[in-house]
């Protein structure tokens, strides 16, 4: 996917005016808010759970290869065969080069965020094959020629009369206002797809080291029909996404659809182990499992490793009050909100990522919803430092660090200095005692007064008290 | 007990008063309350701007400031989240002042928690008023800075009004109110309106940084009505 982080901070502006995102994103804010609230609540061991997934997912990390040896060893032994991928461009060759090989004509696809990564629908098509996507989000977005603006919700910021729009045009059937019926009509369009596809690809919540399975967490059954039906069935998936056990996967299934849209369970639960077999009535003939790094290794080791624990639930943007206000777009690439703010300066450059991870107040939230206790606002921090560092931030605002730095540090000059500048303050602000217009920080009087200084400063009067003598206060 | 006031720059520039209503509160209970005078900032603005070494010399000098003092108290969850969390977990962790910090976030406090849980005050009823309370993060989420103002309030004789998302952020974040000012004034927006439905005629918080960042869009909204303070100088009986 072509990054645009960049231009966050102008894209963000804009979508703070677009009526249809801020009345979806409103909408979205129940489930996604108010119902993880009530779903974790069920739970009174929540805590207790987010440490041992948090334990489980750290231990993973640190034994990376040996558990995707033991994975890819399983895999292979129930048919599999798996590809190792050290760049998207690779990933998209390998997915190409099997479709070539079995002269792919249409591929259904499940949802796949690593997809998106890689941009392999363009890849795909480009190499003479139809993919379709069937959750029905993605549905929608591959009709609207956009992206996801979210990992788990992919469509949430259309409204319902976009989406009919869309079907419109697409199905040439009458306009639907219901949004059953709505859903209705794209299934029958999707169900021959679902028949008639040569490759079925899906991505994987995780990959299970024990048994060789993949994992696919859907509540529209979409992965069923993708991963079962077609001849050649392909997996593409993040590396990190490795658990040893399926008793794991029972513990990290409890978080993860509450942590997601406060679902006890997802109403589907699509496991995946190797091709048809003897006897089987369903399944492939072929199995790939394309096993992708780009970038993530850079992250094993070393000081933002666990970002590597993130099982993609969406929470950390869902409690964000950036991405509440703004929605995923506006971050420029796959990963939207605080899990986007780490991941795309780590796979995509610090120098393309822009303002992502200043995008952020540091308000906690994130850190405090996920479910595998990312510290996500002191990574951010972390990708702050590296900016600072590499003297990537406006030269305006590394001015005013060193400026503020070298008053802060001589308390002589700082009490001299604030002293002049809670006069100066308070003439400028005038009777009305409130500063509508600052030089410099116009990024806050744009909006909002600057309620001004009294005039004198703590030290000024303090000190003044204590020469009177007595009590201070 | 010796207790030294860390102000906070944005105290000590723009509303001293909140200073002295700290001083005041504390003072009533019969500490000694000193104040450093070479005290500037806690570090934290370059902290979160990535600016960690500059940040690293200004908690030394905060700690060089008030290592001789039994408490710290700063009319801040922010700044005390900096000192009580961000130098012991983060800045110092592993190298050889990590004690120093580890002894200094030990005895440093931010105000309603110092008054709340150490001091246990009784205060006099001083204010009939409605009002309602914003949760800053730090506080809440570093520090668990949450029935404390809010039992100092009630004691006090305020009526606590609760708006629809109070523990939401109002958008200040620092230097993020600058570098990205649509979005935190869009913040600052939502929590303007939760503060009209709550139909309470005050504001109160504990963070000016936070307060600075709504009374701003208050004012520029028109309300010129809804009040807005610290805790400490409600409590104090200083707010005017």
């Amino acid at each position: 996917m072509q990054v645009k982080s960049m231009h966050f901070k102008a894209t963000s502006s804009m979508k703070l005016n677009d009526a249809v995102l801020q009345s979806a994103m409103k909408k979205a804010k129940g489930k996604f808010v108010d119902g993880r609230a009530a779903a974790v609540a069920e739970i009174e061991v929540w805590e207790d759970i987010r440490a041992h997934a948090a334990a489980l997912r750290d231990r993973v990390i640190a034994n990376l290869d040996a558990y995707l040896l033991e994975f890819e060893a399983n895999a292979t032994k129930r048919g599999a065969v798996v590809h190792w991928a050290e760049s998207a461009t690779e990933a998209n060759d390998i997915i190409v080069k099997i479709a070539r090989d079995n002269a792919v004509k249409l591929a259904t696809k499940s949802k796949s965020m690593v997809s998106e990564e890689i941009s392999l629908n363009d890849a795909l098509e480009a190499a003479g094959v139809e993919v379709v996507e069937t959750d029905l989000g993605e549905y929608i977005l591959q009709l609207a020629k956009e992206p996801p603006s979210h990992i788990v919700a992919p469509a949430v910021h259309k409204s319902k009369e976009q989406v009919a729009e869309l079907f419109v045009n697409a199905h040439h059937k009458p306009r639907l206002t219901d949004i059953p019926a709505m859903t209705l009509e794209a299934r029958e369009v999707l169900r021959n797809k679902f028949l008639s596809a040569d490759m079925g690809i899906s991505g994987a919540n995780f990959i299970i080291a024990e048994t060789g399975t993949t994992l696919t967490v859907t509540n529209e059954g979409n992965a069923d029909m993708v991963t079962t039906i077609p001849r050649v069935h392909v997996v593409v998936t993040g590396i990190e996404k490795v658990i040893p056990t399926l008793e794991d996967f029972a513990t990290l299934i409890r978080l993860l659809p509450r942590s997601a849209i406060g679902q006890t369970i997802s109403n589907y639960l699509t496991l995946t182990t190797g091709v048809k077999g003897q006897g089987d009535l369903d399944g492939p003939e072929q199995m790939h499992i394309v096993l992708i790094d780009a970038g993530r290794t850079k992250l094993v080791g070393r000081d933002m490793k666990e970002m590597l624990r993130c099982i993609r639930c969406g929470a950390c943007m869902n409690h964000c009050p950036v991405y509440q206000n703004v929605g995923g777009h506006a971050y420029g690439w796959v990963y939207p909100g605080p899990m986007g703010s780490v991941l795309t300066p780590t796979y995509v450059g610090i120098e393309n990522a822009g303002d992502l991870p200043n995008a952020a107040t540091f308000c906690g939230e994130c850190q405090v919803v996920c479910p595998v206790k990312i510290p996500l606002p002191d990574l951010m921090r972390k990708w702050r430092e590296r900016q600072f560092e590499q003297k990537l931030r406006p030269w305006g605002e590394r001015f005013a660090i060193g400026l503020w730095s070298a008053f802060a540090t001589r308390p002589t000059l700082y009490a001299f200095s604030t002293k002049v500048a809670a006069r100066v303050s308070a003439w400028w602000a005038g009777d009305k005692r409130r500063i509508t217009w600052l030089p410099g920080l116009d990024g806050w009087t744009d909006g909002r007064d600057m309620p001004a200084p009294t005039g004198k400063t703590f030290r000024e009067l303090y000190a003044a008290r204590r020469s009177g003598g007595g009590r201070l206060s | 007990m010796k207790v030294g006031l860390f102000v906070t720059c944005l105290v000590d520039l723009v509303r001293p008063n909140i200073g002295f209503a700290a001083l005041k509160l504390l003072e009533d209970a019969g500490c000694t309350v000193v104040f450093p005078e070479s005290q500037t900032c806690c570090g934290q603005p370059g902290y979160n701007s990535g600016a960690r070494e500059i940040s690293k010399v200004l908690a030394r000098k905060v700690l060089s400031e008030f290592r001789h003092c039994d408490y710290v108290v700063a009319p801040s969850g922010s700044c005390s989240g900096q000192m009580k969390v961000h130098t012991v977990e983060d800045l110092f962790k592993g190298e050889p002042d990590e004690a120093e910090f580890v002894a200094l976030a030990a005895k440093w406090y931010e105000l309603s928690d110092f008054l709340v849980n150490v001091l246990k005050i009784e205060l006099l009823p001083s204010t009939h008023s409605s009002v309602t309370y914003h949760d800053s993060c730090s506080g809440l989420r570093e520090l668990n800075i949450k029935a404390q103002p809010r039992i100092l309030l009630s004691a006090a004789g305020a009526t606590i009004n609760e708006m629809v998302d109070c523990e939401k952020c109002c958008g200040f974040g620092g230097t993020f109110s600058i570098k990205l000012g649509d979005i935190s004034t869009r913040m600052a927006e939502n929590k303007c309106v939760n503060i009209a439905a709550s139909e309470a005629k005050v504001l109160v918080g504990g963070d000016l940084g936070c307060l600075l960042n709504i009374e701003g869009r208050l004012r520029r909204n028109g309300d010129n009505i809804t009040k807005v303070y610290h805790f400490a100088e409600v409590i104090a009986g200083m707010a005017h």
